[in-house]
């Protein structure tokens, strides 16, 4: 902790843009990761730009970003298996370029499509990942990530002959079985059912005490759900730097209040509104209710109800931003 | 750790995993039983080894044939070792354990030439027979199964560095033969006789010095040469460095 009481610890490119979403300094946990200027080409395209972050232990960070962003090689590149043109990356205070397999044993990586043997069985494939690491206490660990991972029922079948969601929960086992600092997770739920995916991100939320957990998503509900840090990339470089809830403050539409007219002229109704100096503008959508968007993004609930006056209204309801709006905002903007 | 050690970390798991691989499936039985059919056809046919008809307590009938049959069958045992990893993008996991590329690779070639060996020593019962049947030169016969090995060692070499270069079994599997003749021609009298006359007598010698059938052969006679064991080994570990380096690049793709 004694490192995190000095404000400068912190590079001043990634606190400015982190600062108004990152919780007091005295509640930030060590950095255990930690990436500057990383750069990544493949022949002509630069698949990662010159990126820089820090993350601490008790994150869990969003990768966000359309396909193709640079999501899957800045992993790549964070857990040693690609090098980097240029730039550094820190895991745990270890120089990733100078000794990937000490940073190979502090992280546990999920790569895309969690990759494992098929013909294996879940446990021999456990006790193949225990052997590489040297595990002292293989049997206790591989029966403590079985647990962990909802595997106990399954752990004598051929990964093979395994449903999606089970095999993503294989590839979070071997990640987990040396209880790591740093989760690196490719896509974790990509490709899953609803159910399978509630289960794994609920897998992955129980995960993040005292861990530093980074995971690639382009779903945003997800990144809601299970980060408290989210990081939009489009073409190899950041845009946004901020925490979901922010993010959704800031998304285009919140707090906007729609509300049906039961007696009077909608029409009306929507001009009144727009014509008040909060409102961004009013408008009757196609099944006949009406949205009223404030400009500042606070809640104008009373406001709305003072306007709409002799009017009768019914189902009304403040929304939330929604992040997708935001994120096609932000990387149109790029694209552009 | 020692440096040297280092390198190689991971080497261990890797091989006891491709080992019992070879084992977890019909693949590794349906190999042997095919290698001890071919070996044993090879031996006692009165085309090839004529071992009946020749009526000598030694083994000349079986070892000579088998650089024929590593030819086909060890790319065999070669061709899944990186191409299966590369396709499926098991890969990307193995290499980010704690686990050297140096390592791994080592750890499978070990572990193909570990099922290499006991195939070879599943062929004692021949060993038993002219044990049986005469006063055979044990000498002979033990410099024969260390000419076998060094022969799949070197052949598997080549599997593996095509298993790196493709990810598809079967590229990789054809590659491997193509290359794996090659280098067996070398050595029969035909191209040596054709080198000695279009490019003179030196070439013909290094061409011949590089005759994976005349070390063999030297070595199956109960000559354990230093220069026949050399060559072997040094072929093996150059095959096996150009396989890493070629794995190096083509792991990411």
């Amino acid at each position: 902790m004694t490192e995190t009481d000095h404000p400068d610890s912190v590079p001043s490119a990634v606190a400015a843009e982190t600062e108004a979403a990152l919780p007091e300094a005295d509640a930030l946990g060590e950095v255990l990761i930690s990436v500057a200027d990383l750069t990544k080409h493949y022949g002509a395209i630069r698949a990662v730009d010159g990126i820089s972050f820090q993350v601490r232990r008790g994150d869990v960070l969003g990768f966000l970003g359309p396909n193709g962003a640079g999501k899957t090689t800045a992993m790549k590149m964070i857990t040693g298996f690609l090098e980097p043109d240029r730039g550094s990356i820190e895991v745990a205070g270890i120089d990733v370029a100078a000794d990937r397999l000490a940073v190979s044993r502090r992280i546990g990586y999920l790569p895309e499509d969690a990759p494992a043997y098929g013909e294996m069985t879940v446990e021999a494939f456990l006790r193949f990942i225990a052997e590489a690491r040297e595990l002292e206490a293989a049997d206790e660990a591989i029966d403590s990530v079985l647990e962990t991972a909802h595997l106990r029922s399954v752990r004598g079948q051929t990964i093979e002959t395994l449903s999606k969601g089970y095999k993503r929960r294989v590839g979070l086992a071997q990640a987990l079985i040396h209880d790591p600092d740093v989760l690196i997770l490719d896509e974790p739920t990509d490709g899953l059912d609803p159910n399978q995916k509630a289960v794994v991100q609920d897998l992955i939320s129980s995960l993040s005490a005292n861990r530093c957990i980074v995971l690639s998503t382009h779903i945003l509900d997800e990144a809601e759900r299970v980060c408290n840090r989210a990081v939009i990339l489009s073409e190899g470089r950041i845009l946004v730097d901020s925490t979901p809830d922010a993010l959704v403050a800031q998304a285009p539409g919140h707090n906007a209040v729609r509300f049906r007219v039961t007696e009077g002229d909608a029409a009306e109704v929507a001009a009144t509104l727009s014509a008040a100096d909060w409102c961004a503008g009013a408008r009757v959508l196609p099944g006949g209710e009406v949205e009223a968007e404030p400009r500042d993004g606070e809640n104008r609930l009373n406001d709305v109800l003072a306007a709409v006056g002799e009017h009768r209204v019914a189902d009304v309801r403040v929304r939330e931003g929604r992040l997708d709006e935001l994120f096609r905002d932000v990387t149109r903007g790029v694209a552009a | 750790m020692s440096g040297l050690a280092r390198r190689f970390t991971g080497m261990r798991a890797v091989l006891r995993r491709e080992f019992h691989g070879y084992f977890a499936s019909p693949l590794g039985y349906i190999f042997i039983v095919i290698f001890l059919i071919a070996s044993g056809y090879l031996m006692v046919s009165r085309d090839f080894g004529r071992f009946l008809e020749l009526r000598e307590a030694n083994l000349d009938a079986l070892f000579s044939y088998l650089p024929w049959i590593f030819v086909v069958l060890v790319p065999a045992v070669a061709m899944r070792l990186w191409a299966e990893e590369r396709r499926s993008g098991t890969v990307e996991l193995l290499l980010t354990l704690p686990i050297t590329l140096e390592g791994s690779y080592l750890g499978k070639f070990l572990a193909g030439w570990a099922f290499l060996a006991v195939s070879v020593f599943l062929t004692w019962p021949a060993v038993f027979q002219v044990a049986r049947l005469g006063d055979p030169d044990w000498g002979a016969i033990f410099a024969s199964y260390v000419a076998t090995l060094l022969a799949a060692a070197v052949l598997l070499a080549i599997g593996l560095l095509f298993s790196a270069l493709s990810k598809n079994q079967v590229v990789a599997f054809i590659l491997a033969v193509a290359a794996s003749v090659g280098f067996l021609l070398i050595g029969v009298p035909q191209t040596q006789e054709f080198v000695g006359k279009w490019f003179g007598g030196y070439v013909e010698r290094v061409v011949s010095s590089l005759s994976l059938l005349d070390h063999f052969e030297t070595l199956t006679r109960g000559l354990l040469q230093l220069n026949s064991l050399l060559f072997f080994v040094l072929f093996t570990v150059g095959w096996l460095v150009c396989g890493m380096l070629v794995l190096g690049q083509t792991k990411t793709n």
